[in-house]
């Protein structure tokens, strides 16, 4: 292997990594808040890129029956349970944000297309119809196990993948997709072709990380997150909502999801299925960071992208076979080091 | 309901399935053979997720290693089939203990998620070796030859099928009725509770995983012969889920749970194959996988226990007969009151910046009581989890009996005679207080894995019982020994615990405040068991926080003050010494 080569294997690596670093980082935020390990953020990744190429197409995509769909499920679930704890006057407020808040955005997103908006608008559309799924999910899937063990969340997360998979093939069809460049702009960098789209997804991981940092540390809202993940009984008797919290912390996780879809899309050919790697990949890059720290999922997504450059260049065949062989070391490593933490936590 | 009732129940059951080719279509037969195939994996992940608290996503990748060993032996290099099902067995199991050598010491998630990582990676080879088909797969596997008689129809390979699944059944619930399968059914309550109790945890926990990917290289041998040809599809990561979802429908922790889940999961995904198409034309793949994972998702949230633990809270309880006297297990030489039992020297332990015990020196003599007490943070329960092997000291000695244990693992400290109590209390709730007792004599007892399985452990199965029931009654429980340990107040399952320390035979029993949320009844009973404990020779150290307990009960007390020993004498002086006063009320006035 030349240093050429090289050069471009990493600024390959470093571009699929900044993608997967975006979705480990709502892995994490979502893990943190609610305990769940949230697979299906692949997906939702996925399902943005098809969704985008659907507009693209002048096609009204096929996220918006699933955001429908899943309104009504959520809000028959959320009308059921108000009714059953006797809080019937939450109705009105549970009708707007299951109901009304979702179908406003797929009205908005129908009547939009038929004025056939330039690529900007578009992008803003496919990321409007994306992200009402996830938290509604949490509605319908996750809310009534909320206190059910890490183990139990981990295996209906596994399921609801495959669920999704599925829906994913009835909504947008068996044809994978690849969008047109968000960029014709490309420059040479000590000898090396660097193109815009790379650029751009770099960029666009770094702007996002920073603006969460922003979030996180500068609004209230990011606060009571943090308080959540933190402590759920004590910020629970601060008054924060461990359900919102929650349900904020869908929002944001598969906005980056979904920015991590649209970057993708362009660079690779995408598929109803392929969320499932992309998300056990980001995955693998949020268990280097503890599951707990953002600059540490950031980077181990960053280290697998470029681990699945080479790997891929040496065998493409093997190249999943060998990022999910060397998860089990760090895997070992990860345990390893926690293991102080629960030592302390038992004193 | 008695044994003889279970047995007559599993004898019918034995009929109806002898009987079913001859009145099943040539389909259902075939629909059987999956469910009795699946079922071999199901009960292995039983064992594993429900009994041993491991979940696994990859034992798909088991059946497949199995699959493909043996179809490389039998379809393309020409063997018999028998060979076959020993290079798979071989194969799996290494590959198992090697998994497992590698990711058994992983906590909770991370194990895992270890396994959806091994899972995907062996997956994933199947379809991309040169030499296995890729994803075209291996065609032409010749069918298992019974003498000359050849395995073709599906009636045929249906007897052996369920002949295995009915002997593995057998085998299995020996094994869980046997020491190694007391042992197993204690990993759930943490590494803790097992490795004090003598027993190695990551040692059952390997023996488990093993067993578990052997029963399912049984399935991939069975299922590469019966279907005659393999690809990469079934033994992908989806089945994996798959698997753990008949063990969760079924019931994880019951292995007849296996077969119930296998079945209905299978009958299941058979009828919504059937029916879907009527309700959504056109869609049917993939709604096929939408519903029936909508359905595992119901059905986690409504039914988490699983179908045969559900059942079998209605069915009349099994009658046992009180343990019969039986020769007495070996006990261990005990030391001679007034000798040196115990000496810590200058143990140090910190945490970080924390010095949570800081140079502290005792000694326990053999026949005494011996109080460690001290205010809260004093470094009480630092000092205890030194002295059982759940923290190492950064510094200093502790000696046992003679021999340094400062670096021993708790497993090796509880087998060289100090068995320990908890503060909060680890009992299995879900086994009977006989049977929770029993995991104490694991260290006095040697019995394996396959003396286990098939019943050649008898004899010490039955000292074993006698010796559970006799301390039992020494404190004072020994009128319902089949009582589950979870329905005892919290005073009684301190006792309980107690009788399952001695049931270890120790030299030195540690007790970890014992008296804390007890009711003064309830602690009155328990100084009075400690007395007779002291009547009988037995060595005891207490870790207590309750002054007024101690003080009447114990010979010697040393007090403990910020990490750092304040004084040490008996209850009379301690009582009356100022700097005592000092630290637990906050300075004289």
């Amino acid at each position: 292997m030349t240093s050429d080569i090289a050069a471009i294997l990493a600024i390959d690596g470093i571009a699929t990594g900044a993608v997967y670093a975006l979705v480990a980082i709502g892995t994490v935020l979502i893990f943190t808040v609610t305990r769940v390990i949230f697979i299906p953020f692949g997906d939702i990744a996925a399902f943005t890129a098809l969704t985008l190429a659907a507009l693209d197409a002048k096609r009204f995509p096929g996220t918006g029956a699933l955001v429908v769909a899943l309104a009504c499920l959520a809000t028959l679930i959320e009308i059921i349970s108000l009714i059953r704890n006797g809080e019937v006057r939450l109705l009105p407020r549970a009708l707007l944000f299951y109901l009304a808040i979702p179908l406003a955005v797929v009205g908005i997103a129908w009547l939009a297309m038929r004025m056939d908006p330039p690529l900007a608008v578009r992008l803003v559309l496919a990321l409007m119809l994306i992200t009402p799924i996830a938290p509604l999910l949490d509605r319908i899937v996750f809310r009534p196990i909320a206190d059910g063990t890490v183990l139990l969340l981990l295996t209906v997360s596994v399921a609801l993948h495959f669920a999704l998979v599925g829906l994913g093939l009835l909504f947008f069809g068996p044809e994978g997709v690849r969008t047109e460049p968000l960029t014709s702009f490309s420059t040479e960098f000590a000898g090396v072709l660097i193109s815009g789209q790379t650029m751009l997804i770099v960029i666009a991981a770094l702007v996002f990380s920073g603006l969460l940092y922003l979030f996180f540390d500068f609004t209230l809202v990011g606060k009571s997150l943090r308080a959540t993940a933190v402590n759920r009984t004590g910020s629970r008797l601060m008054g924060i909502r461990p359900a919102r919290a929650g349900t904020i912390a869908y929002l944001l996780g598969s906005l980056m999801a979904g920015v991590s879809g649209i970057l993708i899309a362009p660079v690779n050919t995408v598929f109803y299925d392929s969320g499932f790697l992309i998300g056990l990949k980001a995955f693998v890059g949020a268990i280097v960071g503890g599951m707990t720290s953002y600059p540490g999922a950031a980077i181990g997504a960053v280290g697998v992208g470029i681990l699945e450059s080479f790997a891929s260049f040496q065998s493409s065949a093997l190249k999943d076979v060998i990022v999910f062989s060397l998860l089990i070391p760090i895997l070992i490593w990860r345990s390893l080091a926690s293991l102080h933490s629960e030592e302390e936590i038992e004193e | 309901m008695t044994r003889f009732h279970v047995r007559l129940a599993a004898a019918a059951a034995v009929v109806c399935l002898a009987l079913a080719p001859a009145v099943l279509s040539p389909f259902s037969v075939t629909l059987m053979n999956y469910i009795g195939i699946y079922s071999l994996v199901a009960i292995g992940l039983a064992l594993l997720t429900g009994v041993g608290g491991i979940v696994s996503f990859g034992q798909a990748a088991f059946v497949g290693v199995a699959a493909y060993a043996t179809a490389w032996v039998s379809a393309l290099n020409g063997q018999s089939p028998w060979l076959g099902l020993l290079f798979g067995v071989v194969l799996t199991c290494g590959v198992a203990a090697i998994l497992g050598v590698v990711t058994l010491r992983l906590q909770g998630h991370f194990l895992s998620l270890s396994t959806v990582a091994w899972g995907l990676a062996i997956g994933f080879l199947f379809g991309n070796v040169e030499g296995l088909g890729r994803f075209n797969g291996i065609s032409s596997i010749p069918p298992i030859h019974l003498g000359s008689l050849a395995l073709v129809s599906s009636a045929q390979i249906y007897y052996l099928i369920w002949g295995i699944v009915a002997l593995v059944l057998l085998l299995g619930y020996n094994l869980l009725d046997s020491r190694l399968g007391r042992a197993m059914r204690a990993l759930r309550g943490g590494n803790t509770l097992v490795e004090s109790l003598g027993i190695n945890a990551f040692r059952i926990k390997l023996v488990t995983f093993v067993i578990a990917a052997f029963l399912a290289s049984l399935s991939g041998w069975l299922y590469a012969h019966m279907s005659r040809f393999i690809s990469p599809g079934p033994f992908d990561a989806s089945m994996g889920i798959e698997y753990l979802m008949m063990t969760m429908v079924g019931g994880a922790g019951s292995l007849l749970g296996g077969v119930v889940g296998a079945a209905i999961v299978t009958l299941l995904k058979n009828s919504v194959q059937d029916y879907l198409p009527l309700i959504a034309k056109g869609a049917s793949g993939q709604l096929e996988i939408v519903a029936f994972s909508a359905l595992f998702i119901l059905f986690l949230q409504w039914a988490r226990q699983g179908i045969v633990p559900s059942i079998a809270r209605y069915l009349p309880k099994i009658r046992r007969e009180r343990p019969q006297p039986a020769p007495p297990l070996p006990r261990r030489p005990q030391p001679t009151p007034g000798e040196l039992l115990l000496k810590v020297d200058g143990a140090e332990r910190r945490f970080g910046g924390l010095v949570a015990v800081n140079n502290v020196s005792f000694e326990v003599r053999s026949g005494e009581i011996l109080a460690v007490i001290g205010p809260n943070g004093a470094g009480k329960s630092t000092m205890f989890n030194c002295l059982t092997g759940a923290l190492r000291v950064n510094k200093g000695e502790i000696v046992f009996a003679g021999r340094s244990i400062a670096r021993d693992p708790q497993s090796r400290i509880a087998k060289a005679g100090v068995a320990r109590t908890f503060q909060h209390v680890k009992l299995r709730p879900r086994m009977s207080l006989l049977e929770n007792v029993m995991l104490g004599t694991y260290g006095r007892t040697s019995s394996g894995l396959l003396a286990g399985a098939f019943r050649l452990n008898q004899r010490e199965e039955a000292s074993a019982r006698h010796e559970a029931l006799m301390q039992l009654e020494r404190v004072g429980l020994g009128d319902k020994p089949f009582e589950l340990a979870g329905n005892l107040p919290l005073g009684n399952q301190r006792i309980l615990e107690i009788a399952r320390a001695l049931a270890a035979d120790p030299a030195l029993l540690v007790l970890d405040e014992p008296a804390a949320g007890l009711r003064r009844q309830e602690k009155l009973r328990l100084a009075e068991l400690l007395r007779a404990l002291r009547a009988d020779h037995l060595t005891i150290l207490i870790v207590e926080h309750d002054m007024e307990f101690v003080m009447s009960l114990v010979d010697r007390i040393v007090v403990l003050d910020f990490g750092s020993k304040l004084c040490e004498g008996v209850p009379s002086a301690i009582r009356s010494d100022e700097r005592v006063q000092e630290a637990y009320l906050g300075g004289v006035a």
